[in-house]
């Protein structure tokens, strides 16, 4: 069996993931080749060919020019799959590949069971089995699911890898993430906000619990894009990443986004009136009840 | 200039979800229906160009599904667009993403739209394949996961939002597809004078085996809770006793001075 894997490249740096899609690989049993645009100070530990394409000729985006590069590695290669990371990257050039050559695409497979892919569905509140009918399919993996025992070797035999062509979408540079006001990375509690907590005028009772217990106001992202909260003040995979010693998620789901950024707190404290809240999954303590019955009075006992 | 916007109708996330008779999906009963979330974000965004353009644009909204989705078209229809597509379909969860875009492409084809929106993804399935495969079907240029969204003369300008908040700004030429990440703009409450105008609205109805060209390229017939890993204390019942129980545990676990 033989995987594919597409690397990411960013800002002149290589990307970590590949690590996890290496991993991935390693738990179906494949062999793997690796596809990357970007450059030859900057390639992966790992086995196998690396088809290497100049990023400064193609682009750090370039969804179209990436996907012909890709396609002219597959053609190569011949692999049973194609492996990208759940990212931003590739969410948005894995469905391109797919349609190409007209094959599946499982989108961001959690676990492999019996040689199954395991995927989220309702906002990770369930699971579900999808199996290709395809004979090559195209996966995309969440980001953490796999991840590699023991360091990362080898060197790759680097192969140029060329296609002729434009593409259709322009790439103009980054921006930068909006500056913090807050060091969430430095807190050693931290107490959020999230969607359930209602309204904005509700904010201020998940303040006072986080001051009573000495921590800083944290959030999830709906209440950062309804303006309740301010961005500086986001936990998540497009926010800040907080490992503190206390986490308490105050009428927050659970949504993976949002996991991405706290499951590595030390002691983590849920509060949620529906009990099947994939929050439950990371939470050590999961409080059944509607937040602003309970963090008012939590808060003032604390105060006692 | 034509515009269409494609959202689906999913259940509240909150709800908890049974599994179905034939094991594959949620059953149905006793669940409540909304607009995808990312897609109120397309709707806003399509409405608000639709807005800049005037009449020489028009606006369709199509969704895929049982009758029950006409009540989030005629959502999308109160918030401004023109013109209504259901395309009917009762078992839409039994098909796969490149079938569901497929559908959508075969229906767009001959009509020509100059720009597309789609959410990046639904809250219930989450593949975020759909908006970029019906681009690549019709040949458009496409961008996923837009936080910011400018057009003017033939362009579009955006801006994808990356991990950790970091956007890249790219722009294309039409005919294009983009698909919406949460942020991007405030989807507005539909006013009551808009519900009653959008009631006078076209809805086309179009038979799904009408634009049903394809076959599935994946299946599943399995829809399960996740295998609970962690090993956590669930607390039930009166506030005042939580609130002893969690000071209680803080106590323990020296958060809180004993
Ligand atoms: C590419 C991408 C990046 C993202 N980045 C981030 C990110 O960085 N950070 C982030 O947080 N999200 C992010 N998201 C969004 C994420 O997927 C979820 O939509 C979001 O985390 C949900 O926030 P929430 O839990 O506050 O809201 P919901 O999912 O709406 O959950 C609300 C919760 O509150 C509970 N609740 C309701 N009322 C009460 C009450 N009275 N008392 C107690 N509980 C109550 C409900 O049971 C529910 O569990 C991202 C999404 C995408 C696609």
């Amino acid at each position: 069996m033989k995987a594919l894997l597409i690397a990411e490249y960013r800002d002149g740096k290589l990307l970590e993931n590949i690590y996890e899609l290496i991993a991935f690989a390693g738990k179906i049993g494949a062999d793997t080749a690796t596809v990357l645009v970007g450059d030859a100070a900057n390639v992966p530990r790992c086995s196998g060919t690396l088809y290497l394409a100049d990023v400064a000729k193609y682009s750090e985006y370039n969804p179209e020019l990436h996907k012909q590069l890709i396609l002219a590695a597959v053609s190569k290669e011949n692999p049973d799959y194609i492996v990208f990371s759940h990212s931003s990257y590739g969410w948005d050039l894995a469905p391109r590949v797919a349609a190409s050559l007209k094959i599946a695409q499982v989108s961001e497979v959690v676990k492999v069971i019996d040689g199954n892919f395991e995927v989220g569905c309702c906002n990770a509140k369930m699971r579900r089995i999808v199996k290709p009918s395809t004979a090559k399919s195209v996966v995309t993996l969440q980001a953490g699911a796999f991840s590699m025992e023991g360091e990362p070797q080898g060197t790759p035999t680097v192969v140029a890898l060329d296609v002729a062509g434009g593409g259709n979408v322009e790439f103009l540079g980054y921006e930068p993430a909006e500056a913090k006001d807050v060091d969430l990375g430095k807190a050693e509690i931290i107490v959020s906000a999230g969607r359930g907590v209602g309204k904005k005028d509700n904010i201020p009772v998940i303040a006072a619990l986080a001051k009573a217990l000495g921590g800083e106001l944290g959030a999830s992202r709906p209440v950062v894009d309804a303006g309740w909260v301010e961005h500086s003040h986001q936990v998540g995979t497009t926010g800040q990443t907080v490992s503190p010693k206390l986490y308490v998620a105050c009428g927050i789901s659970g949504a993976i986004q949002h996991l991405a950024g706290m499951k590595k707190s030390d002691f983590i404290i849920a509060i949620n009136k529906d009990k099947d809240a994939p929050i439950g999954e990371v939470a050590d303590v999961l409080v059944v009840a509607d937040v602003m019955q309970l963090a008012p009075a939590l808060t003032e006992k604390l105060r006692k | 200039m034509k515009l269409l916007v494609c959202i689906k109708q999913v259940p509240d996330m909150e709800s908890r979800f049974k599994v179905n008779e034939s094991g594959d999906w949620f059953s149905e009963a006793d669940l409540a229906y909304r607009m995808n979330e990312y897609d109120e974000y397309a709707v806003e965004q399509a409405v608000q160009l639709r807005e800049q353009l005037g009449d020489s644009a028009e606006l369709t909204v199509l969704s895929i599904g049982p009758d029950r989705v006409v009540e989030a078209i005629k959502k999308a229809l109160a918030m401004g667009c023109d013109r209504g597509a259901h395309i009917q379909d009762p078992a839409v969860h039994k098909k796969d993403p490149w079938q569901v875009a497929s559908i959508i492409a075969e229906y767009a084809r001959d009509k020509k739209y100059d720009l597309i929106f789609t959410g990046m993804q639904s809250q219930d399935r989450g593949s975020a394949q759909i908006g970029v495969t019906v681009a690549e079907l019709l040949g458009y240029a496409s961008a996923t996961t837009l936080v910011n969204f400018e057009y003017a003369d033939g362009t579009v300008k955006g801006k994808r939002e990356l991990e950790g908040g970091i956007k890249s700004v790219v722009r294309m030429k039409l005919p294009a597809l983009v698909t919406c990440q949460l942020g991007l703009n405030v989807p507005r409450y539909p006013t009551l004078p808009n519900i009653m105008k959008a009631k006078k609205k076209e809805i086309e109805a179009v038979p799904v085996g009408n634009v049903l060209k394809e076959d599935s390229l994946s299946a599943s017939n399995s829809f399960y809770p996740p295998v609970k890993s962690g090993g956590g204390v669930v607390l039930e019942g009166d506030v005042a006793d939580l609130v002893d129980k969690l000071v209680g545990i803080l106590k323990e676990k020296n958060f809180v001075a004993k």
